[in-house]
């Protein structure tokens, strides 16, 4: 039995809450809707925790992170005060704290596994990771970083993600030479130009990103491998070259009406509003204009925080309409309920048909259709199936279309001897290598649209087969390997 | 941040720059484009490059000073830094030994006709070129066009130079003529392109246009640059820009170029008064 159930300690049943703006006044503007704990909550809340002993039949919370935060170990230097300390342990294995505390899907990660959450709340080790990144950027800790000296090794990443951002960190931390090659003018990928601002400061991209270049990782913007270079020539110059492109591709919904004015992925307008600060139109160039109603369709975080981002440019009313019902909705929970706060309305069991649009081009109205919940399908939800005859139309002038990304097809389509899945994704083994030997692949582009922790999990995997390749150890797994993953998947 | 190295105006309104940017230069090829942010604050825009030298490390742009960016480039000087320059993006010119190419270009499509067709000349076809503009003061690209030309015609709307009329008129009587043709290419303002194709349409002549769809990235993660080809979704910025002008719907596209005109304006009618 356990030491902490032997002596039975009084735990503190909830989480302390995280203070958070507002909703109706976050709703105007583009804020962060959490405010972040002060030190003295902090110190709380790692109080809540059993420091537990991780065994092989006794699952604790790092095992349930993908990139092994030794997270009993730092949560003792919370416990302690020790907050410079705390913050060291977590930059052991994570390179970017900062956002992973605030966009990790921890309810189903780290605290999925915490022993305290078997009774009560589990203790909250995502906000703890933000405390400690918000805290160490405070206080300027920073500084130099210290890396060890030159192996003389040099590697490329393409694509500046989450993934990419890892394999990047991992390796310069080990000496090697690293160059991150992205297509956009920041690095971030999804954490630039998709999560919204009220969720994830931009700036705290740009400080996360900052350290990597302390750390001498060098970053080339506004370079597309694939049309600049390709992977066959980045391989005459560098050792290995990960591949963290990311699954951008928006998936559209083909139904009549589609191309009208006004109607556009939710990637187009996420961009628009995060990458290019549409928001503050006309302090920054690029326009974006959303009408009096705006429908989402879909039920993800891309969804909820399209529909958020609608109010907060002044839409009367933000729709989702979502095919199934509200348990199925594939969103975060606490997205869920932000948006539910700030008024977002559920349209749910409801699945648009055909977009209707006036003489000038604009769309005026969703014709959609009610659901209902059949025979579980593949992914073992259940299939929503059309109620016949309950068509019905809702307003709408601006439509965002929601519905999931596909893999970018660059890299596979310059690449000729790269091998993908039918869904597009390269096609790789459990250390990230692909079929041609020196590539690795990691993220969303391998995985197909995933999570923020998922991706750099796979960064870290990659990072550490990539040290063993460029320092001697060139096995490689046999064709056949990749043949039968690119049929499987 | 990408250097001016030259500025100058082509006409009243229409800059020409030359920029530092050596590895765009050496992988650029006809029909091209690059995504140009002239500020922090500003905004992405696609324009084609006019000329590029890999010896040089160059590459040329040239933009009709239409709203609030192309005007802020048309203001920036040799020396001046521009924040972001992305390319070679799009399909480049599709090339071969085709026989009798018909180029035609108006207004801005000037300027971009012109390595395109120099590319044509030495994929070994015979140019005809025709180019237009409102009036003699727009006509760009002249001297240069004409001495890569087998044939050459120059229109202009009021008559102040070459053919008083629209460059629609001399494709016409090229065909009325039974002029051997194996392909056209077009590249200007929207309406001139779709005049084209529908002219061409009827003789099956193979009809190329490059279309000007808004755009935000420029790499195929957005989707703002849809068209419509042949009745399926198309990417302008990685299907394209180059499109069977037979298969475009050109009203369609007319239609979403109009997605932003207020903002344009108010975009516009800030930066007049602010300088
Ligand atoms: C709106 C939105 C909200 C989300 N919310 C959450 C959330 O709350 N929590 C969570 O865990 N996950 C969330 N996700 C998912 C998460 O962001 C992704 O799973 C994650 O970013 C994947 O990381 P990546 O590094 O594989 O790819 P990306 O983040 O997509 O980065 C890929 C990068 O590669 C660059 N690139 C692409 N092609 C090229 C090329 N040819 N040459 C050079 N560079 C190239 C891209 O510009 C991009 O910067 C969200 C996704 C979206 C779209
Ligand atoms: C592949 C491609 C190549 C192009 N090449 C050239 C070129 O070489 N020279 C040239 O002068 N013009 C070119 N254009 C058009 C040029 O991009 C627009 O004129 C420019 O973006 C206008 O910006 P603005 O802020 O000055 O004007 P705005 O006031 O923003 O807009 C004026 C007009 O330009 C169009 N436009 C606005 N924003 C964009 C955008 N982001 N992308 C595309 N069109 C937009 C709108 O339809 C509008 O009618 C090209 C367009 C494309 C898609
Ligand atoms: S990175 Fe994510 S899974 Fe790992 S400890 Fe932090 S919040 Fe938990
Ligand atoms: S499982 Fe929970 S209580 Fe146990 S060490 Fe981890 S965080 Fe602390
Ligand atoms: S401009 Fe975004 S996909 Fe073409």
């Amino acid at each position: 039995m356990a030491e902490e159930e032997k002596k039975p300690k009084k735990i503190v049943p909830k989480k302390y809450p995280m203070p958070e703006q507002d909703p109706k006044e976050r709703v105007h503007n583009f804020n962060e809707v959490p405010i972040g704990q002060d030190a003295q909550t902090a110190i709380a809340e790692a109080q809540r925790c059993l420091q537990c002993k991780r065994g092989p039949n006794r699952k604790v919370c790092m095992d349930g992170c993908p990139v092994e935060i030794d997270i009993p170990r730092f949560i003792k230097q919370v416990q302690l005060g020790e907050f410079a300390e705390a913050i060291r342990i977590i930059r052991e294995n994570q390179n970017l704290p900062a956002v992973c505390g605030r966009v990790c899907p921890y309810e189903n990660q780290c605290e999925g596994f915490c022993i305290v959450g078997k009774k009560n709340e589990p203790v909250g080790i995502g906000r703890l990771e933000r405390f400690l990144a918000d805290w160490e950027r405070r206080e300027q800790k920073h500084g130099k970083v210290e890396v060890p000296p030159p192996t003389g090794k040099k590697v490329a990443v393409v694509g500046g993600g989450p993934a990419g951002l890892t394999v990047a960190g991992d390796l310069a931390k080990l000496g090697h030479k690293v160059t991150v090659f992205e297509a956009l003018q920041y690095c971030g990928g999804v954490l630039i130009y998709g999560i919204p601002e009220f969720r994830l400061p931009k700036e705290i991209v740009r400080a996360e990103v900052d350290y990597l270049r302390r750390m001498g990782v060098e970053i080339h913007n506004d370079y597309v491998i694939g049309k600049l270079e390709t992977v066959d020539e980045l391989l005459k110059s560098y050792d290995a070259v990960f591949v963290g492109t990311g699954a951008g591709l928006p998936d559209w919904t083909n139904l009549k009406g589609e191309n009208l004015n006004g109607i556009m992925s939710a990637n187009e307008f996420l961009t628009r509003v995060n990458l290019m600060k549409a928001f503050k139109f006309p302090e920054y160039d690029t326009p974006i204009r959303v009408g009096d109603r705006v429908v989402t369709i879909g039920g993800g975080n891309v969804a909820m925080d399209c529909a958020r981002t609608s109010l907060r440019l002044g839409c009367k009313e933000s729709v989702i309409l979502y095919r199934r019902s509200d348990a199925e909705l594939p969103a975060r929970r606490e997205e869920i309920h932000h948006a539910k706060d700030e008024g977002v309305r559920f349209e749910l069991l409801a699945a648009p048909l055909e977009f209707i649009g006036d003489a000038q081009g604009n769309v005026q109205q969703v014709k959609a259709i009610r659901m209902q919940l059949g025979e579980p399908d593949a992914s073992g939800r259940r299939r929503p199936v059309k109620i016949p005859g309950s068509e019905f139309l809702i307003d709408a002038q601006t439509v965002l279309i929601a519905i999931g990304q596909s893999p970018n097809p660059l890299v596979p389509m310059t690449t000729p001897d790269l091998k993908t899945t039918k869904e597009g994704t390269i096609a790789v083994d459990e250390n990230g290598r692909t079929s041609k030997m020196g590539v690795f692949a990691g993220g969303d582009i391998a995985s197909g649209a995933a999570t923020v922790i998922l991706a750099m999990g796979d960064g870290k995997r990659a990072a550490k087969a990539m040290h063993k390749f460029i320092t001697g150890d060139r096995t490689w797994p046999a064709p056949e390997v990749f043949e039968k993953l690119s049929c499987e998947m | 941040m990408y250097e001016i190295v030259k500025a100058e105006k082509l006409t009243p309104d229409v800059i020409k720059l030359e920029i530092k940017a050596p590895h765009i230069a050496r992988k650029a090829k006809a029909g091209q484009f690059i995504m140009v942010t002239p500020t922090e604050h500003g905004e992405r825009v696609p324009l084609t490059m006019a000329d590029f030298s890999p010896e040089k490390g160059t590459i040329t742009i040239a933009a009709l000073e239409v709203g609030k960016t192309t005007r802020e480039l048309g203001r920036m000087k040799a020396g001046d830094q521009l924040f972001s320059l992305v390319g070679p993006l799009g399909l480049p010119t599709h090339l071969k030994s085709y026989g009798n190419v018909v180029s035609i270009g108006g207004g801005i499509g000037l300027a971009l006709m012109y390595p395109i067709v120099r590319a044509f000349k030495q994929s070994g076809n015979r140019t005809i070129n025709i180019i237009g503009a409102r009036n003699e003061k727009l006509l760009m690209y002249e001297k240069e066009i004409e001495a890569i030309s087998d044939e050459f015609f120059i229109c202009t709307d009021d008559g102040s130079k070459g053919h008083h009329g629209f460059v629609s008129d001399i494709l016409k009587k090229l065909i009325a003529e039974n002029k051997k043709i194996d392909l056209v290419y077009a590249v200007g303002p929207i309406i001139m392109m779709k005049v084209i194709a529908n002219i061409t349409k009827p003789y099956n002549l193979p009809t190329i246009v490059s279309l000007n769809p808004i755009m935000v990235d420029g790499t195929g993660m957005c989707g703002s640059c849809r068209v419509i080809v042949g009745g399926e979704t198309k990417f302008g910025c990685v299907d394209g820009p180059e499109f069977d002008g037979h298969k475009v719907d050109f009203d369609n596209l007319t239609a979403r170029n109009k997605r932003y005109i207020p903002e344009e304006q108010n975009a516009l009618k800030r930066f007049m008064e602010a300088k």
